[in-house]
């Protein structure tokens, strides 16, 4: 069990604000979040997008954003635990325990969720019987690539990830590679790679076809696809894998007993509290009235949200409001050095 | 202003008056038009604003920009009329125009 002063769930450009702010007001925190790398729907989203409403930025991309609260950060050692979903937060006496998928267990008298829409889940296939194969034959992600060799694998998709693995895989496997047009928005090396190896026929390309049936006992055995035109092929295979970019669902936080509507969370505007004590709602997933979905607005609430959670941790202190620019405790915190 | 018609996947027609500048998505989002989740809020980043729009209609609205294609690839069972509804401005011209809303958005 870890003990913290604050948990924060959510490692987009809000939370490591939030953290930034926890950490100078003397606070220790910890990050959990579902995505493998820290960034958020910035580096997820628009990782190479221009943002031009960040104050005293006039212009970066998502990427730099979050390498720059990265380094924001750099001097509290933050712990992160990527690749991990909360699934579970629970009152016990003065604190919350909170549970992750991967059995990560928190205690904290603070919980503040910086989860913007939610968690990335991948975007599945239409088809319902897939989720019969799920994990087995069907695949939103490669863990172990050694399991195609010799196999027949039918990719969808049409970006980086579909590509990169129709031409990985088609060394050791038979593969076929399946999307909705002809054009593909993977970098064009790739998409040159795929037609030189479609010409030589290692990878059997459908394009203008999308998956419309599937087909299987206990294994799957067939996938069905189909054009516009409503012509429909079948193609046996091994593995279907689906490459559809990441879907943002709002996950386990509906199950916390907090007031949710239209998937945010309400907050008062003093601490961004919710209707539980003690935990907290910040950046897009909150919501108040005159809520902006601002980056900018997430920092201002992440500010008052860590000055919040010092009562809390520190029941016996005072908090003293003091500036970065004249106090020593904060530069030692920051790691500085004299005047 | 336009009359905008959303229909959503059990068949149910909302029909709205949407100001001229908004988006079709945000016309659906500010009046409660279920189906159109619009995570990113109209960044053109996420897909779930996908609508299919009426035959008689997918010729007379502008042309897509560079990316919605891309987009459109990740949404939930795209067809030849799709479109995201954050793209679609609305303007007098638009008056009458009708848009499906599909059963998920991912």
């Amino acid at each position: 069990m870890i003990k913290t002063d604050a948990l924060i769930i959510g490692a987009g450009p809000t939370g490591l604000f939030t953290a930034h702010q926890l950490k100078l007001i003397g606070l220790n925190c910890e990050i959990v979040d579902n995505l493998d790398k820290i960034g958020g729907q910035c580096i997820e989203l628009y990782p190479d997008k221009p943002i031009y409403d960040i104050p005293a930025v006039p212009e970066c991309t998502g990427g730099e954003l979050t390498n720059n609260l990265i380094n924001q950060i750099k001097p509290f050692n933050i712990k992160f635990h990527l690749s991990e979903r909360v699934d579970e937060v629970k009152k016990e006496g003065d604190d919350w325990i909170v549970k992750t998928n991967n059995g990560t267990t928190f205690q904290t008298p603070n919980v503040i969720i910086a989860g913007g829409v939610g968690s990335f889940e991948p975007r599945k296939f239409p088809i319902k019987e897939c989720e019969k194969f799920e994990n087995k034959s069907v695949l939103y992600s490669i863990k172990d690539k050694s399991i195609f060799v010799g196999k027949t694998v039918t990719i969808f998709g049409g970006g980086d990830s579909a590509l990169d693995w129709a031409v990985e895989l088609s060394k050791n496997s038979k593969v076929n590679l399946i999307h909705r047009r002809d054009d593909f928005r993977g970098a064009q090396s790739t998409v040159d790679k795929v037609h030189e190896l479609s010409k030589d026929g290692k990878i059997n390309l459908f394009t203008k076809y999308q998956i419309s049936a599937i087909k299987g006992d206990n294994h799957l055995e067939s996938v069905e696809i189909k054009n516009d035109d409503k012509e429909t092929k079948t193609l046996k295979t091994d593995y279907a894998l689906g490459f559809f970019g990441l879907i943002m669902q709002l996950g386990p936080i509906a199950n916390w007993g907090l007031n949710i509507d239209k998937k945010t969370i309400q907050v008062d505007t003093e601490k961004f509290e919710t209707n539980q004590k003690g935990i907290y709602a910040v950046g897009d997933i909150c919501s108040y009235p005159g809520k902006l979905k601002l980056i900018l607005s997430g920092f201002h609430e992440g500010a008052l949200a860590a000055r919040a959670c010092f009562k809390l941790a520190r029941p016996n202190e005072k908090y003293r409001f003091e500036f970065t620019t004249s106090s020593k405790t904060i530069k030692g915190r920051l790691g500085i050095k004299g005047d | 202003m336009a009359k905008v018609t959303y229909i959503t996947h059990d068949n149910q027609n909302h029909s709205i008056e949407v100001q001229n500048g908004l988006t079709v998505m945000e016309g659906a989002v500010q009046n409660d038009i279920p189906g159109i989740d619009a995570d990113c809020g109209g960044g053109m980043a996420c897909a779930t604003c996908h609508v299919y729009v009426n035959e008689e209609w997918f010729d007379k609205l502008p042309a897509k920009e560079d990316g919605e294609e891309d987009m459109l690839d990740m949404a939930f069972e795209p067809k030849k009329n799709s479109r995201l509804s954050c793209q679609i401005i609305v303007s007098d011209d638009l008056d009458g125009l009708t848009v499906n809303i599909p059963s998920k958005q991912g």
